[in-house]
């Protein structure tokens, strides 16, 4: 059995002209909101640098360069398919439903914000799209994804867990026993590893000696593909494969999908203290919006000009939320003791009492943050 | 109501939880067709399928991870780590993931689950397959940390762990799997997961105990007893989230009190208790209050029955406390 798929690499060139791959099944209508939906990510995702600039958000784990990955890769996936993430996919929870609004309330982590203020920016979640909360050690969610496939196959829903996770995630523990049980499970599971080329300030030629990545996929007795990540159709294609292979019960398989992190790794990095422009420079050429952008203006798909009009709207939707979510509060202060566990325990409640009165001593408690009646 | 080891109770209660929830899966290695090394799992794949119990790749983080997983997405996990010393792989897996899950998604995600793991001493199984490591884990907000010290509590508080909403870690005392035998009633029911219990009642001195020292304090107090010390012994069974009110009540009743422990001592689970005593009876202390543990060294294997605190090592303390 050979473990490496038969699927196209590229299917748009880096001028946007199509390679002769045959191209997924979409309508111009279709082909249009990826651009959209690839533009939006790009908005949000200036909109928020400048915000942590101006110190209005604290950290901003920007996706420029990774648009067409993330939002290639889970734009085949159903409603019911659930989506384990990492630090950069917010933007195809966005596509998936996750609203604006509660993506940028996360980022202010105020009251409106779904995880109550409690994990740094960045770290979205989205339940109505199966968009699971996840931590910010690298890997864990790998497993978790893989045993909610599992069950999900022991309880006959019709589901895939696509798991995402970045190039240096591939050295962690989560992404060896997630593989082992998915392929010994035949879980219905599909691995995307988003290789950005960076993991903070690690190369990903430090993360593995293997050549090709698609190899690590071998050892686990998982198929996998590498696809070019700055072209979204591509990506497209190679997941819907995936998800087939899922869904006819043939188990998992592994995506490589390659990308690069234009930005440092997060808004509190300065990438060029260890990578120098020359490397840089060739990956503007590579860019996923221009590209696509170029291919539907070639098929008419789009006007000349119209992209910019998109991105004007984007920028209005986006900022109009902005200034809705500034107005948001914060989280009262029983929210510290609160969701711990599934009812609020005795020593909770005397620590928090013990604290609050401290708090109104000091005249900085706030209306409803009262003691619990102990 | 049959009489039953603690061993057999475990193994109830799994087949009790099985039988009435189909989302109930036994998992874990060689729980399987072995049914486990201790046999908690027997026959539970014969009755209930490979489909319900069933072997995992050897990988902790895998299984816990996994566990996880199906948790998010409506099972009832209960995992198996075969002996806690190898729980330490899936580490990151109980205190980042499930522990941090409730909390970290405003309620919006939880992973309702059972760890059960045999620790401790007693069967010369060395330095890795004999620790107590309930300290690390009771330092875990968002986990629970029960353990039995009957068969008649091991069914009922491993049913309540299994019904649960959060994450528990259920240490069962290796050292007790087949030595204490009681009644254990067949059908359902649950022992409450925020309470203490009585296991002797007396007026001069609290011992606070819990697992496998449970049997070791009973003795000590027994040779107590006959030198005229009543001895008030008390099993927290739940050591996360503990029953603080139960601990300080006991306390002040004596005003003496001696907590036994087989872990080794240093930030362990008995220096807690001194410190809740401390805080919170104070004023209600006779003496001062006194730790039994194992030493803060690695399990040792040939000397392990000089480690392990002995009825000896607890009637001293006892009695230190009653002189004071």
């Amino acid at each position: 059995m050979t473990y490496t798929l038969d699927i196209p690499f590229q299917m748009i060139d880096p001028d946007g002209a199509s390679t002769g791959a045959e191209l997924p099944n979409l309508t111009d209508a279709e082909l249009r909101e990826l651009f959209v939906h690839m533009q939006r990510v790009r908005t949000v995702d200036a909109r928020m640098l400048k915000l942590q600039r101006a110190g209005r958000v604290g950290f901003v784990g920007s996706t420029v360069g990774q648009e067409a990955s993330m939002i290639g890769t889970a734009a085949p996936l159903r409603v019911t398919d659930w989506l384990w993430s990492g630090l950069r996919e917010g933007g195809a929870a966005l596509m998936r439903g996750l609203p604006l609004g509660e993506y940028i309330a996360q980022m202010y982590c105020n009251a409106h914000d779904t995880a109550k203020g409690r994990q740094m920016c960045n770290h979205f979640q989205h339940k109505g799209s199966n968009y699971p909360s996840w931590s910010s050690v690298i890997g864990t969610q790998i497993p978790h994804g893989v045993g909610a496939a599992f069950a999900a196959k022991k309880q006959g829903k019709d589901e895939v867990h696509t798991i995402y996770f970045g190039d240096g995630a591939t050295s962690s523990n989560g992404f060896h026993s997630g593989m082992t049980f998915a392929a010994v499970w035949k879980a219905p599971a599909v691995f995307v590893c988003i290789h950005n080329g960076w993991a903070i300030s690690v190369p990903s030629a430090a993360q593995t000696a293997v050549a090709r990545w698609t190899d690590k996929g071998i050892a686990y007795g998982v198929p996998a593909a590498e696809v070019d990540g700055n072209d979204v159709l591509a990506c497209y294609n190679a997941m819907q494969v995936a998800l087939e292979r899922a869904r006819a019960g043939e188990g998992p398989t592994l995506l490589i999908v390659k990308t690069y992190r234009m930005m440092g790794h997060s808004s509190s990095d300065d990438p060029t203290v260890y990578r120098t422009a020359a490397e840089v420079d060739p990956w503007t050429k590579r860019d996923p919006l221009t590209r696509f952008a170029k291919f539907l203006e070639s098929r008419g798909i789009l006007a000349e000009g119209e992209a910019a009009g998109i991105e004007r709207e984007l920028t209005e939707e986006t900022d109009s939320e902005i200034h809705k979510q500034e107005a948001a509060p914060g989280m009262p202060l029983r929210s510290l003791v609160e969701d711990v566990y599934s009812e609020v325990p005795r020593h909770l409640m005397s620590q928090y009492n013990s604290f609050i009165e401290t708090a109104e001593r000091h005249g900085e408690a706030q209306k409803g943050d009262g003691a619990f009646p102990l | 109501m049959a009489i039953q080891t603690l061993l057999g109770a475990v193994n109830d209660a799994l087949r009790t939880a099985m039988r009435r929830d189909e989302s109930v899966l036994m998992f874990g290695e060689d729980v399987g067709l072995k049914g486990g090394v201790f046999l908690a799992t027997g026959g539970l794949q014969k009755e209930f399928g490979k489909e319900r119990c069933f072997d995992t790749p050897l990988s902790e983080d895998g299984i816990i991870g996994a566990a996880i997983g199906m948790a998010m997405n409506g099972m009832r996990p209960v995992a198996e780590i075969q002996f806690q010393d190898f729980i330490f792989p899936a580490f990151d897996q109980i205190v980042s993931e499930a522990a941090k899950l409730r909390y970290r998604s405003g309620g919006q995600y939880t992973a309702p689950m059972v760890i059960r793991t045999p620790y401790g001493g007693g069967i010369r199984g060395g330095l890795y397959h004999s620790q107590s490591g309930e300290a690390y884990f009771c330092h875990t907000p968002g986990l629970k940390v029960v353990i039995p010290s009957t068969p008649y509590d091991a069914k009922g508080l491993l049913l309540a762990s299994i019904a649960d909403p959060d994450p528990v870690l259920f240490m069962e005392p290796k050292a007790l799997y087949r030595s204490v035998k009681g009644e254990v009633p067949e059908d359902y029911y649950t022992v409450d997961l925020s309470t203490t219990r009585t296991v002797l009642e007396g007026d001069d001195v609290t011992v606070f105990c819990y697992g496998a020292m449970v049997p070791v304090v009973e003795k000590a107090a027994a040779m107590a007893a006959e030198k005229g010390i009543s001895v008030l012994v008390i099993d927290l069974r739940t050591l996360l989230p503990l029953d603080e009110d139960g601990v300080v009540e006991a306390a002040k009743r004596t005003g003496r009190v001696v907590t036994v422990t087989e872990a080794p001592r240093f930030c362990g689970y008995a220096g807690e208790i001194s410190a809740i005593v401390a805080e919170r009876a104070m004023e209600y202390m006779e003496a001062p209050v006194l730790r039994v543990t194992g030493f803060d060294t690695p399990f040792p294997n040939t000397l392990e029955h000089h480690y392990l605190p002995d009825a000896r090592r607890v009637i001293d303390a006892i009695e230190k406390v009653y002189s004071f």
